[in-house]
């Protein structure tokens, strides 16, 4: 693991024990995420990103499990872990935010002492210090008035105050790293834009790494430093963000980069055929295979391996196999 | 110059919230005074953020809800002025589709009977005349008749959406208002969607009215927008033209905060500040055939 490597997930597969086969929704996914940097996971709804979040943070619940892989955050396999200790990790270590601020937040809780919760729970202040951070968090997410809304009910604040709330409680410990999962998606546009302009602010002045969980492409442009997309439980291409929207390797990120609307009134969106598919009923082969435009034969015969392309960029993709320094990782 | 197919006047609704025995509610002034028209063939944007009135707007050119003032006129006839059994006639060249593909059709029902409901309702055709129809329609969105059979949960989220888009063309609509059609579908789906609509507007001569957060799709699909802040219409005009030179503070922040799918390009946020908007001002023309309601 390079030294300046801050998470590094290996070979992680959650399983939900329903029906006669366990449902796969977390595939042998691998990644890094190192300081200070921003991993963007994107992929469509059921991809497996949101339960690849709670897996890191052991959250899942049953009757979905952890099978199989490695979570080391600062030197430790969070997997190995004691509850304990890895209630230590949550909020001090890792900040999570989620998509819907008002599912997360307590309703009957006003505002500051849910920011300062995390500190007092931790040990890391008094309840009355715990108020002065609280204010001060409020003013460094940029909410107006921070001494009179820290006495607020969440209920009081429109969502995107919510959500810049949920990033104060995310933020308290001072966390190296954050997990965002969707937190612009149930946004306008327009405050959409703050919160990320917000991001990348916090990322600067906390000095923090971010994992950020979207669907959305132009919310990972704008803010991530590499990409890592999903498609059916697996990570099937992973490089920069620069090598990714310029010179996509798989067919899936192709297909997902061309569909975004950019022409002129009137013209035909390019799609991608076929629908999403269920985990339930995944083909052999490459899950993407059915809706693939360069489908080979081989593809349907065996989950084609994850390939590096160059140092920073992989695919899972056969038409990169032969060309490619073997397996990745 | 065109005539148009649906024009509307000072479009109104308010909703009073609250109040009760001894208290008066609050006035939420959802639409207020909205006048634009759409010509015929035509697809026609509607944008601008949560709650700013656009759904309200579409629900009260059908009289979904009963709008508090204004004027509705399609094909040159007040709508608002038809008797309820001319309104039920007149709905079946007006339809909506809506956001939320899972919710708006009936769980219990066959994808088959939801399609066949309205051509029930309206009494058209025997039987067989209908199961023929209910089919062809089922092709016309790009499903296959195999599974006319099946509940909604057994179809993909896009799959629903063709659905709906089946049911609203059972009575050969002129006019749909689709209200976020694609909002709730994933992102490689969405396209599909788009294109079947704009497809269908070609070989049916329909006019659309099509509500939106996207903007990036608006500027794809629609020649005009109008972008709504609280309630009012305050910028109005070509797409490409709006796009190119925003005049309203609310639209230029609107398109500032398109998320640019291109890591290089350099970002210029404009923030709203809420007092730059006048809210008072009326529409004016800018440029011609562009209007804002900036002083
Ligand atoms: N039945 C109702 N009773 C009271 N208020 C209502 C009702 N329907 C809508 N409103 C209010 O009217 C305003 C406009 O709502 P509308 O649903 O038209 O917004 P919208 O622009 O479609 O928003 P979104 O983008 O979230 O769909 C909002 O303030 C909303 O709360
Ligand atoms: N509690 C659960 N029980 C069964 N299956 C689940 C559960 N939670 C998630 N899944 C499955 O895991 C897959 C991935 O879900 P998720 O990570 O939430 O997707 P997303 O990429 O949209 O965040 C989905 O196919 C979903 O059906
Ligand atoms: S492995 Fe084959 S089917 Fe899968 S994405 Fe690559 S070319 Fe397409
Ligand atoms: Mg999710
Ligand atoms: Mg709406």
């Amino acid at each position: 693991m390079a030294a300046d490597v801050l998470l590094s997930v290996q070979g992680l597969t959650t399983v939900f024990d329903v029906g006669a086969t366990p449902l796969v929704a977390v595939n042998d996914v691998s990644f890094d995420i190192r300081k200070g940097e921003t991993l963007g996971l994107v992929g469509e709804s059921g991809s497996g990103k949101s339960v690849t979040a709670y897996s890191l943070l052991r959250l899942v619940q049953p009757p979905g499990r952890v099978a199989a892989g490695r979570v080391l955050f600062q030197g430790r396999d969070l997997l190995a872990l004691s509850e304990k200790a890895m209630c230590g990790v949550r909020g001090a270590g890792i900040g999570l935010v989620f998509q819907e601020p008002m599912a997360a937040l307590n309703p009957v809780m006003r505002v500051g002492r849910q920011i300062g919760e995390s500190l007092v729970v931790h040990g890391l202040a008094s309840t009355r210090q715990a108020r002065d951070r609280a204010v001060e968090l409020l003013r460094a997410v940029k909410i107006v008035d921070p001494e009179k809304r820290v006495d607020d009910y969440p209920h009081q604040l429109s969502g995107g105050m919510r959500q810049r709330v949920m990033l104060a409680v995310a933020l308290a410990c001072k966390p190296p790293l954050v997990i965002a999962d969707e937190p612009t998606t149930a946004l306008d546009v327009t405050v959409q834009a703050q919160i990320l302009d917000l991001l990348r602010e916090m990322k600067r002045t906390f000095d923090l790494s971010l994992l950020l969980i979207t669907h959305d492409l132009g919310v990972i442009a704008e803010v991530a430093d590499r990409v890592a997309v999903m498609y059916a439980g697996r990570i099937v291409e992973e490089g920069p963000v620069r090598t990714i929207f310029r010179a996509p390797a798989h067919p899936y990120t192709q297909g997902l980069l061309a569909s975004i609307p950019h022409g002129r009134t009137g013209e035909r969106l390019v799609a991608i055929d076929g629908v999403v598919p269920n985990l339930a009923h995944l083909p052999p082969g490459c899950a993407f295979a059915p809706r693939c435009p360069s489908r080979l034969a081989e593809c349907e015969r065996a989950v084609p391996p994850d390939v590096r392309i160059d140092e920073d960029h992989r695919a899972r993709c056969v038409l990169h196999a032969a060309a490619g320094a073997g397996a990745g990782r | 110059m065109n005539t148009p197919l649906v024009e509307v006047r000072g479009l109104t609704k308010h909703f009073t919230r609250g109040g009760g025995l001894f208290q008066k509610g609050t006035v939420v002034k959802a639409v207020d005074g909205v006048s634009f028209s759409i010509d015929e063939g035509e697809t026609f944007g509607l944008v601008g953020e949560s709650g700013s009135g656009k759904s309200t707007t579409g629900r009260c050119m059908l009289r979904l809800v009963e709008p508090t003032a204004g004027e509705v006129r399609y094909a040159g006839e007040d709508v608002l002025a038809f008797s309820s059994s001319r309104m039920r006639a007149a709905r079946r060249h007006m339809q909506m589709i809506f956001q939320d593909p899972y919710s708006s059709l009936n769980p219990r029902m066959k994808a088959r009977d939801i399609v066949d409901e309205p051509l029930i309702i309206h009494k058209l055709g025997s039987k067989q005349d209908r199961e023929a129809r209910v089919a062809e329609l089922f092709r016309l969105v790009g499903l296959d008749p195999a599974h006319l059979d099946r509940y909604p949960h057994e179809f993909s989220g896009g799959q629903r959406q063709r659905i709906g888009l089946a049911r609203a063309l059972a009575l050969e609509p002129k006019f749909i208002i689709a209200d976020e059609p694609v909002s709730a579908l994933d992102v490689s789906i969405q396209a599909q969607v788009i294109n079947l609509l704009m497809d269908l507007q070609q070989r049916l001569q329909l006019t659309y009215l099509f509500i939106a957060h996207d903007l990036r799709l608006v500027r794809h699909i629609c020649r005009r927008v109008a972008v709504m802040y609280l309630g009012r219409i305050v910028e109005m005009g070509d797409t490409e033209a709006i796009f190119a030179s925003p005049a309203h503070p609310y639209t230029r922040a609107l398109l500032s905060a398109i998320p640019v799918t291109d890591p290089d390009a350099p970002r210029q946020r404009v923030d709203l500040d809420p007092d730059s908007v006048s809210h008072d001002a009326a529409l004016v023309e800018v440029a011609p055939g562009h209007l804002a309601a900036v002083r």
